[in-house]
């Protein structure tokens, strides 16, 4: 009461002056008015308004309300009407009330005197019964930004902190942090009473009191270890924007509190390892098992297990927080989990999308594993805006590896072509980063990107340019074909910067084309003056390159382009000129530095370094707006790094510990099955109860269904729950151990990007390696293909009268076809289309079944499977493509993993993958080789070999794997069939079940059991597939015909006669079967 | 955290504007127009843009920006995510949300404001919980409140806001009490040149009606569960009866809402309704060109393609389209370069065509690429991916309800490359 009267004291001192603000205001109101005859309606509008608002008519006042809050909608200053207006505030009328309060809260701050004629209503409000009143009172008085009233709302936060009503607690929480902004000085106080409404228990006030808790005190962690058990476990009831928050928190939290669950990793550095044996003690006491290096805390688990059903939240936002969550603190093998969820967001709204993709793209460039199964959701529709493209290209160029890139590659060529031509750039620029990163493909790339010279669009030419000269850069082996071909071009292109990368390209390695080089100087000379600044000074580069290297020919023709670069209108290239004369031309003038001219200009230069704009956003926490920016926002908390020893974990003890561990199992038990799996918010409600014996929380008060479990929770006698705990720990010591199993499975995805890395080093091993492999027939293949491209290329370029190309007469660009032709007429559908009938085509995708091929047992700890990626080789057309899974289940380390010896049948080959050389303990990578099997199911018989082991394994095909699926029309399909009949045709009858019989049934069986490709078919009951042997390229045609009572007739043509026969078993087992 | 908000329709006129604190001038959206501009097109406006001492976070729906002004770090995604939810409940209470829809119930929009957001943290969001407190406007009832002076405004608190059921109202009534479900199911694809899949998947969502008295609590379960590969779910279904049995146990909120979206597994083969055989092609050098589709069913199980569209962006050169159908109306725009086709139902036995010759500008090269053909179909009473619902049951109140399920197939983002 004391300060009550202490505040309306105050307010009465400031009645004085308040006339004195008022009247200014009006003057500047008038002045401020610029054209008068608009002011002057204004003010006549407002004076009716008065009139409204003075007269006793509820429904005249509300109309002018109404009107007020129009202007203020429109952002039209209603100031004036502040006397008027706030007289109303005591009103009955609920909507006149609202209104008056909308009002007050924004004018509060510029009428303060005035606004304070309001407060003894509120205070009023305050006290009121109904807490809809009570709680809508404390809103607009802790919204009024009045300075003055400080004490009044703290008192006002303090009482309505301990309020019966949840929702004005709720409110409380809410006005804590308006006081805060208005006066940070009372911080103290506020901490007090967040620290008072974290221990609340009601699901209402959880998101709201830590929203407080992160605006005022973030840095008050100690807060939040009393409650941290309970918020994990309301979090899944807490309403989703209050979940948002919590789940934030929590991250902060957890990374300051446990320990990294990803040391084991990283466990190479000796320094680390003391104290991380020391924190293992700590652990320990908890009585978890002593053997294991790391345990993982169980509030530690916790967490992730409450989080983990949030991923099926309708909200992004929540979806997205539990991604950020599970990245920053789950064990590396739990994270993928989230993958899923975060692709389903992708089909929400456009803004959502961007945001989700900027964070993919960064999980992308860590672990590229995590995505790679969603790979084509990623695929560009041209429907999608810009700027998800350019993302969702992004997140294809990082999930690129050496298993999926010719798909990859495929969809670029598509993108290539687009007509957003900003795009179309992007997609060049990724193909270019494609061909760095996997080394494989770099000249398949390359050839692709030297094609595209020749497209029509200036700003794809100049793209392809410029990354072509970063790839020469990187790679400045034999490329002068390239390089020569680009000089051909010089004189077609002219967007500067292409222009300019060609001639810096031909200056930097004139030496790898001497004939060329002085004449393409030559020429540009001629048109120097019509030139573009940025070309023209790399024309004096050039010309300052080739007087060093080559002087004899090039000394007249420098001296010209000096001269008349000398007289440019731009300063730039006149300054540019006076250095490189004074620098290359030798006169008596010429200091020590024209001794290294050569030394200046040919320097190595170092290579640009191709890579990802999302490369160094990693330092933020993801799902920020900080991360979505690439700069640091105000008001940005640090993710914390893992502590180096773990905090004492007991101070998470909760003196009460039963009602929020244990309790939820014994009163599910009691109350029957159904309740406990079901009773999400059940659960809740009778943890509150519980908690209500002991404190004397409010929350039951106006909780409904409390009769019903509040006796039940006491009748739980001391050795039941006591039974329970242990119930619940052999529960949890279940889950982790359901942990460890995936793990085992998750982390081969994960390693999968590391051997990618792996082989990316041997890059310049494997050119040499694969050379001896391929036959002298895929050569020739390979060269035909090429020498078609070349001559359209030829065809275009033949203006040119470069004389020293006459003896090129090779083809154009030929560094060696490392890739397997396939691979390069992907690239050449560049700028040819194919006009075949039949292509071979994409697998359907279908689940990778894998064989087993070494048992761990036999194999000394090295386990090894197998799987058929159904994708075509990327070393050799006639390959099956197969990839290897190993898996290093014993205790060491195992080296240098390779294959050893093999025994072939003849005509089959192989094509082994890289040595690996070190397998870590629990560790596996997936590599990729390629068979030559030579269309017959033999096994390919080989060693694996470890650095001090060997052991013979086989790869046995299924029939079904040694096919590449194509597409064909129907008729197509009929004349082949028709070609195929008599010996080469193999049928049969089948009697399968009714459900067998459906269109989808018989497609996914017949696609899980052979690589084919479906054709698309007129008639309902008549399903075609055809496919290619993978050696021969014979033709494989598949028809089942239903026909009525759940019959079938099953043919299929092919002149492989061992290979239709197998298959013809094959299918008929798995379409008779259930 | 959300500042203010301000809406700004298409012609770049703020027509609202909101203050959850103290108030942000209006000139904070220049940055917005400047990016705006650079953006030329309005799906490409960044949805984030710093400014000096603010940030702009915006969404674009039905031609109005709403653009909210954060001060300080907030998940981006926590602003959109509820920008949306804004424009949702607009949606809900006036129909469609429109500028002149905004402007009419200016009133309204600012107490429902006033009620989602509290110092710029959401408050109730749940819609309802906001149409009791505040009543959508109805013709009725806005010629009731003109005489009698009575208002639009709840005079208690809504007791779902307490409960542990915060999106149900309480005493609810129905004389007829029923509960419709729609399964609709969209598939989005990419179709490449030849025919064949390049990607294709389903997504699928329930939505639902219920409309029946009390606090009922229903189950709803599937013939074939395992198909539903990712799923999230209305906040009211009890995830842990999911996981374990697969089934659907919730409370319903009264009215419309969504119950769950699902994503059929990407390893399922998705059927592809149906198939479009096309030849676009432009000559060189040649100012004509040829257009020729023919869209035809597939996989359809039996029943009829209906509602088809055929839309597709041609490319810059093309100025004008003279083409014949054999069925539905073709329209070209020369301004957009959008010829769209409205087939409506395919009959298998005479499938429908447009084929004639495009008038391109001479002078100029052909363009690189043919253009992506969009389709949009509608298949009635089929979930292509095969789900069923097996059956509704409802406990805890004595009627019997009137139950109803309908199935649907819809092209998503269906895509042929050409």
């Amino acid at each position: 009461m004391a300060s009550n009267s202490l505040s309306y004291n105050d307010q009465g001192d400031r009645g004085l002056g308040s006339e004195s603000t008022e009247l200014g205001q009006e003057a500047t109101a008038m002045t401020s008015g610029g054209g008068f005859r608009l002011f002057s309606a204004d003010y006549k509008k407002n004076e009716d308004l008065h009139q409204m608002l003075e007269s006793n008519k509820d429904s005249l006042k509300l109309e002018a309300m109404k009107r007020i809050v129009g202007m203020i909608a429109k952002g039209k200053n209603a100031s004036e009407l502040f006397p008027a207006v706030v007289k109303n505030v005591a009103s009955k009328n609920i909507e006149l009330k609202k209104l008056v309060y909308v009002y007050l809260v924004r004018y509060a701050e510029e009428q303060q005197d005035l606004a304070l004629l309001s407060i003894s209503t509120f205070q009023r409000a305050l006290k009121d019964p109904n807490q809809l009143i009570r709680a809508s009172a404390l809103r607009v008085l802790s919204s009024i930004r009045v300075s003055i009233i400080v004490p009044i709302m703290m008192l006002s936060i303090k009482e309505a902190a301990s309020d019966l009503s949840p929702y004005v607690r709720k409110t409380a929480a809410h006005a804590i942090q308006k006081l805060y902004s208005l006066d940070a000085e009372q911080k103290e106080p506020l901490v007090e009473i967040i620290e008072k409404l974290l221990k609340d228990k009601s699901t209402l006030v959880a998101g709201s009191v830590v929203m407080s808790f992160e605006e005022v005190c973030p840095e008050r962690i100690d807060l939040i270890h009393k409650n941290y058990r309970k918020l994990c476990n309301l979090l899944v009831d807490v309403e989703e924007w209050g979940q948002v928050v919590i789940i934030n928190m929590l991250t902060r939290y957890a990374r300051t509190q446990f320990l990294s669950p990803w040391k084991e990793e990283e466990l190479l550095d000796e320094s680390n390892e003391k104290t991380f044996y020391d924190s293992d003690e700590d652990q320990n006491k908890n009585g978890v098992a002593a053997k294991q290096p790391y345990v993982m805390d169980p509030d530690h688990r916790l967490l992730l297990r409450n989080t983990k059903p949030l991923l099926q939240s309708r909200n992004a936002a929540v979806v997205m927080g539990v991604a950020q969550l599970y990245w920053h603190l789950a064990p590396k093998s739990e994270v993928n989990i989230v993958a899923k969820s975060l692709v389903r967001l992708l089909r929400s709204h456009r803004e959502v999308q961007y945001i989700v993709l900027q964070n993919i793209a960064t999980m992308t460039i860590q672990r590229k594993g995590m995505f790679e199964p969603y790979l084509k959701s990623f695929y560009v529709r041209s429907t999608d805006p810009t700027q998800i493209k350019i993302l969702k290209l992004e997140i294809l160029t990082n999930l690129a590896s050496e298993t999926n890139i010719s798909i990859v590659l495929r969809e670029f060529q598509t993108y290539v072509k687009s007509q957003d031509k900003q795009f179309a750039a992007a997609a060049i620029q990724a193909i270019g980063r494609c061909a760095t990163n996997i080394s494989e493909v770099t000249d398949t790339c390359l050839n692709g990107l030297v094609y595209l010279l020749s497209n029509r669009d200036e700003n794809v030419v100049a793209e392809s340019v410029v990354v072509i000269k970063k790839l020469l850069q990187t790679q400045p082996s034999q490329h002068s074909e390239i390089i020569k071909h680009m000089a051909k071009l010089l004189s077609n292109i002219t967007v500067s910067m292409a222009r300019a990368s060609i001639l810096w390209l031909i200056g930097e390695y004139c030496e790898r084309v001497p004939k060329i080089a002085p004449d393409v100087l030559r020429k540009v000379a001629k048109s120097f003056t019509n030139e573009e600044e940025i070309v023209k000074l790399q024309i004096l580069n050039l010309g300052a390159k080739l007087y060093l290297t080559n002087p004899k020919q090039t000394k007249l023709l420098m001296q010209y382009i000096l001269n008349v670069a000398k007289y440019d209108q731009n300063y730039d290239i006149r300054d540019r000129t006076r250095f490189i004369k004074q620098l290359i031309v030798p006169n008596e003038k010429s200091g020590a530095l024209s001794k290294y001219a050569k030394k200046i200009f040919l320097v190595q230069k170092p290579a640009p370094i191709l890579e990802s704009p999302f490369k160094d956003r990693d330092r933020f926490q993801l799902s920020t707006l900080s991360h979505t920016l690439n700069t640091k926002a105000s008001g940005y908390l640090e993710l914390p790094d893992w502590p180096q020893t773990a905090p004492d974990p007991s101070v998470r003890n909760v003196e009460v510990i039963q009602p929020v561990q244990e309790q939820v199992t014994p009163v599910g038990k009691l109350k029957g099955k159904k309740d406990n799996l079901g009773g999400k918010f059940y659960s809740d409600s009778e943890e509150k109860e519980e908690s209500s014996k002991s404190s004397e929380s409010s929350s039951e008060s106006d909780s409904k269904n409390e009769d019903s479990s509040s006796s039940s929770s006491e009748e739980s006698s001391d050795s039941e729950s006591e039974k329970e705990k242990k119930d619940k720990e052999s529960e949890n010591s279940d889950s982790e151990n359901n942990q460890a199993k995936t793990k085992s499975k998750k982390l081969d995805s994960a390693s999968s990007s590391e051997s990618e890395e792996s082989s990316s080093e041997d890059s310049s091993e494997s050119e040499s390696d694969s050379e001896p492999d391929s036959t002298v027939k895929q050569k020739k293949e390979g060269k035909s293909a090429l020498s078609v491209a070349k001559a359209a290329i030829k065809q275009e370029v033949s203006l040119l009268d470069l004389f020293d190309f006459s003896d090129v007469s090779t083809p154009v660009a030929l560094p060696k076809p490392v890739m397997a032709s396939r691979l390069a007429t992907d690239l050449e559908g560049l700028s040819l289309s194919s006009t075949a009938v039949i292509d071979v085509t994409t697998p359907v995708f279908v689940p990778a079944k894998s064989y087993s091929l070494l048992h761990r047992m036999s194999g000394k700890g090295l386990g090894a499977e197998y799987h058929f990626p159904r994708q075509p080789c990327i070393y050799n057309t006639k390959m099956v493509s197969v990839q290897i899974t190993l898996t290093n289940s014993s205790e060491k380390e195992i080296r240098n993993i390779q294959i050893g010896e093999r025994k072939l049948a003849s005509g089959m080959q192989m094509h082994d993958f890289y040595e690996i050389e070190c397998l870590e303990p629990g560790a596996s990578k997936t590599v990729s080789m390629g068979i030559d099997f030579c269309d017959s199911t033999q096994a390919a018989n080989f060693q694996l070999c470890t650095f001090n082991d060997h052991f013979s394994v086989s790869v046995q095909p299924p029939v079904g794997e040694l096919l590449l699926p194509v597409t064909t029309s129907e008729k197509d399909f009929r004349k082949e069939q028709g070609k195929l009949t008599g010996m080469n045709e193999n049928s049969t009858a089948i009697t399968g079940s009714p459900q067998n019989s459906s269109c989808q049934a018989i497609v996914h069986k017949v696609v899980n059991m052979a690589n084919v490709g479906v054709v698309p078919s007129g008639q309902d009951n008549i399903h075609r597939f055809a496919a290619k042997t993978v050696n021969s390229g014979a033709l494989v045609l598949i028809t089942i015909e239903v026909k009525e009572g759940s019959t079938m007739q099953l043919s299929i043509n092919t002149e492989k006669s061992v290979i239709g026969s197998v298959l013809l078993r094959e299918l008929k087992s798995v379409l008779s079967q259930e | 955290m959300i500042h203010s908000l301000f809406l700004i329709n298409s012609s770049g006129d703020i027509f609202l504007e909101k203050h959850w604190k103290s108030v942000v001038s209006r000139s904070v959206c220049d940055y917005f127009f400047e990016a705006q501009e650079k953006a030329n097109e309005s799906e490409n406006v960044p949805p984030v843009i710093p400014t000096p001492h603010h940030f702009l976070i915006s969404v674009y729906r039905d031609r109005i920006f709403f653009v909210a002004v954060i001060q300080s770090e907030v998940p981006p995604l926590f602003v959109i995510e509820f920008l949306h939810r804004v424009v949702d409940t607009f949606q809900d209470y006036f129909g469609t949300c429109s500028e002149v829809a905004i402007k009419d119930n200016v009133v309204v929009v600012y107490e429902v404001l006033e009620e989602m957001l509290d110092n710029g943290f959401p408050l109730a969001t749940e819609s309802n919980i906001l149409k009791e407190l505040i009543r959508p406007p109805t013709i009725l009832r806005t010629v009731v409140n003109t005489i009698t002076g009575s208002t639009n405004v709840g005079d208690h608190l809504p007791t779902g806001q307490l409960s542990v059921v915060p999106w149900r109202r309480t005493g609810v009534r129905y004389a007829n009490n029923e509960a419709y479900f729609d399964v609709v199911e969209e598939i989005d694809a990419i179709i490449d040149k030849s025919g064949s899949t390049v990607f294709a998947e389903i997504q699928g969502v329930i939505d639902a009606c219920v409309k029946l008295t009390g606090m009922p609590d229903l189950t709803l379960s599937f013939m074939n569960p395992r198909l539903l590969d990712d799923v999230s779910f209305h906040p009211c279904v009890r995830f842990k009866r999911w996981e374990s049995e697969r089934i659907l146990s919730f409370i319903p909120p009264d009215g419309n809402f969504r119950l769950l979206s699902y994503h059929v597994s990407s390893q399922n083969l998705v059927a592809i309704p149906v198939y479009v055989k096309h030849n676009i092609s432009f000559r060189d050098g040649s100012s004509m060109g040829r257009f020729e589709i023919t869209v035809g069913p597939k996989q359809t199980m039996g029943k009829t393609v209906e509602g088809t569209v055929v839309t597709s962006q041609l490319p810059k050169v093309v100025l004008n389209m003279n083409l014949t159908s054999t069925q539905g109306n073709y329209t070209f725009d020369p301004v957009t370069k959008v010829v769209s086709w409205d087939i409506g139902k395919i009959n298998p036995q005479k499938l429908p065509s447009l084929k004639g010759t495009m008038s391109l500008q001479t002078g100029t090269p052909k363009p690189d690429e043919n253009p992506n053909i969009n389709i949009q179909f509608k298949i009635q009473q089929l979930a292509i991916s095969g789900l069923k619902v097996n059956r509704l049951d409802m406990y805890g109140e004595k009627y019997k309800p009137f139950k109803g399920i309908k199935y649907m197939t819809k092209a998503g983002k269906f895509q042929v490359r050409t």
